[in-house]
């Protein structure tokens, strides 16, 4: 329902307060990234310098870090994408012993606080004598990614119909024509949005990845332990702020590419 | 005439519970053939051993002279109209219309001129460009219709196509529907557990209990001479009544059948009947009577001077309307 009348005055403020309180400190963090003082965060910044560009450019710290996020990112959003769709299909197409619980056991990980799957890993990889790499703090990255995915995707297969798998090939399509021109455009709104903020959760995860990275650094650990160093502050600064607007893109890029998903039509044009 | 549709004992079994029992079917080239049964007497699993979504447990299938086992769905010259229509709900309706064509790899202006065509066949043109979800339950309908004859099937199933439509909407399908498949020639195979349905749209009927075929044949066979007690009850309002007491003739112990539109009110001479109840139809009104303890429904014309409540009156009936029936089913 639109009303026409005006919202009263103290709701406007209530609601503007709101809206600064949530950005503020983001906007802070801009800020910061331009200040002459490298040493503390001081307010109001005595100066205003572009350098810090520069030397963040220059440290090969940051782009070792980075890298490594974006690695470990985007190879636990595919597995996740992988298993979650394929477990999503099982649960929800077909009727087995235990469908149920694998459902609850799928879910449970990010119900579980991050530090219990942290530990239970670490002690896990211990045991089988695994040692930390890359592809351990995937591992425990992929354990919360999946739930994500299947959690879109399940919901996306219980909404459409059975029949359009039968339909499809009722029209002369094969297994993979059904998938290609049927369930993928039917399901890949649904990936998408899971796979992002898979990615999202990976890429800023701190507490399993503490549990279960060896000598590896994240950029969220990078951050961490730069905070507590009193030199060259600022980096911390202009790294979070091109964090910001790297996710940024891609996140409006799929908001409007979702809020079109009407017309994903899954033919060539 | 060719054969389209041969099943020789065709079985198909889910574990313990046999979906479909040794079923003999040739279903001839062109014909309206209608599967009419309860639910769950086998004949949507028939349907789908047709289009390959299911292999039968034993017994052999032919579609035009040539073994159907094995041949997966989407090399079958063979298209289904859906019970929930299942239309692609992510293309619109001239692309759902032109999906078959789009996989056989038909050039675009091609195809779509050919789903234009097949739109206007089922008389819904122009309605390309909307969505499945902005059309009614009748329309899409017709767009599963258009879908899947676009594709010039040699065979059309219908797995209950008209059952969420309402009452009006129904009639008017069902002449359409027969009046399009005298103009296109193709065999229609149709499954209802609407014997009104079956009766005024198909040619041949074949009636599913249990798995088990029990009769074939013509509306007019099997409305006017079920061969079982299960039939009779099916297919309309038949009364069923021991052989002995519909005609002295017969010997006791068998079943017959007598269609309540048989049982004629006379003056004198016949069998003296209570009317329990009537109830108005229209043009006929139905009066439930009572013989002897045993019921019996009767039809009569509305216009002509009818009994009230609890009167006592004769009936009669020719011992020709009278039908035996197989006792064992």
């Amino acid at each position: 329902m639109r009303s026409n009348q005006q919202a009263p005055v103290s709701l406007k403020i209530a609601a503007a307060a709101g809206l600064l309180f949530l950005h503020l400190p983001i906007l802070l963090i801009f800020v910061y990234a331009f200040t002459t003082e490298e040493k503390s965060y001081q307010w109001p910044p005595p100066g205003f310098t572009l350098k810090w560009f520069a030397v963040t450019w220059g440290r090969p710290d940051v782009w070792a870090a980075l890298k490594l996020s974006l690695q470990v990112a985007s190879i636990s959003t595919v597995i996740a994408m992988l298993l979650g769709t394929l477990c999503a299909a099982a649960v929800s197409r077909s009727k087995f012993f235990g469908r149920e619980t694998i459902s609850l056991l799928v879910i449970l990980p990010i119900a579980l606080p991050g530090i219990i799957t942290g530990i239970a890993l670490r002690s896990a990889f211990s045991l089988a004598e695994i040692p930390f790499s890359m592809w351990t703090i995937i591992l425990g990255h992929a354990t919360f990614c999946v739930v994500v995915i299947y959690n879109n995707a399940v919901a996306r297969f219980r909404r459409s119909s059975a029949s359009l798998i039968d339909a499809s090939m009722d029209l002369g399509a094969d297994g993979f024509q059904t998938f290609r021109y049927v369930i993928l455009p039917n399901v890949g709104t649904a990936l998408l949005a899971g796979g992002m903020l898979a990615f999202a959760l990976s890429f800023d995860e701190v507490i399993v990845t503490t549990f279960t990275a060896g000598q590896q650094t994240t950029l969220p650990i990078w951050m961490l332990e730069e905070l507590v160093r009193p030199r060259q502050r600022p980096v911390t600064n202009v790294v979070a702020m091109v964090v910001v607007l790297v996710t940024f893109l891609p996140i409006l890029g799929a908001y409007y590419m979702t809020r079109d998903g009407d017309r994903v039509d899954g033919q060539a044009r | 005439m060719t054969i389209s549709v041969q099943f020789s004992g065709v079985c198909r079994f889910y574990g313990d519970v046999k979906a479909v029992d040794t079923v003999d079917l040739s279903i001839q080239e062109g014909e309206f053939f209608a599967m009419l049964g309860p639910s769950g007497s086998g004949k949507t699993t028939c349907l789908r051993l047709i289009a390959g979504f299911e292999q039968p447990s034993a017994g052999h299938i032919e579609i035009f002279g040539e073994t159907a086992e094995l041949v997966p769905p989407y090399r079958r010259h063979v298209n289904t109209v859906f019970q929930d229509y299942a239309l692609f709900p992510h293309l619109n309706i001239l692309d759902n219309v032109a999906y078959g064509l789009m996989i056989r790899g038909i050039k675009k202006a091609e195809r779509y001129a050919e789903a234009e065509q097949a739109l206007d066949l089922v008389q819904l043109p122009g309605y390309g460009a909307r969505k499945p979800s902005e059309l009614s339950g009748g329309q899409r309908q017709r767009v599963a219709l258009a879908r899947a004859l676009v594709n010039k099937p040699r065979v059309l199933l219908l797995d209950e196509p008209l059952g969420a439509l309402d009452l009006k909407l129904r009639e008017q399908m069902q002449d359409e529907l027969k009046s399009l498949q005298k103009v296109l020639g193709i065999t229609f195979i149709f499954v209802t557990h609407d014997q009104g349905e079956a009766l005024s749209m198909a040619d041949r009927i074949a009636i599913f209990n249990q798995g088990k075929v029990v009769q074939v044949g013509s509306p007019e066979d099997i409305y006017q001479r079920p061969d079982t007690r299960f039939v009779a009850d099916f297919v309309g309002s038949s009364n069923v009544i021991p052989a002995d007491f519909a005609d002295k003739t017969n010997t006791a112990g068998q079943w017959a059948s007598l269609r309540p539109e048989a049982v004629r009110l006379v003056d004198s001479g016949g069998r003296t009947a209570v009317v329990i109840s009537r109830s108005y139809l229209g043009a006929m009104t139905r009066l439930v009577l009572d013989i002897n303890g045993i019921r019996l429904n009767a039809l009569s014309p509305s216009n002509q001077a009818l009994p009230a409540d609890g009167e006592q009156i004769q009936v009669d009936w020719d011992s020709a309307d009278v039908r035996l029936m197989d006792s064992s089913t």
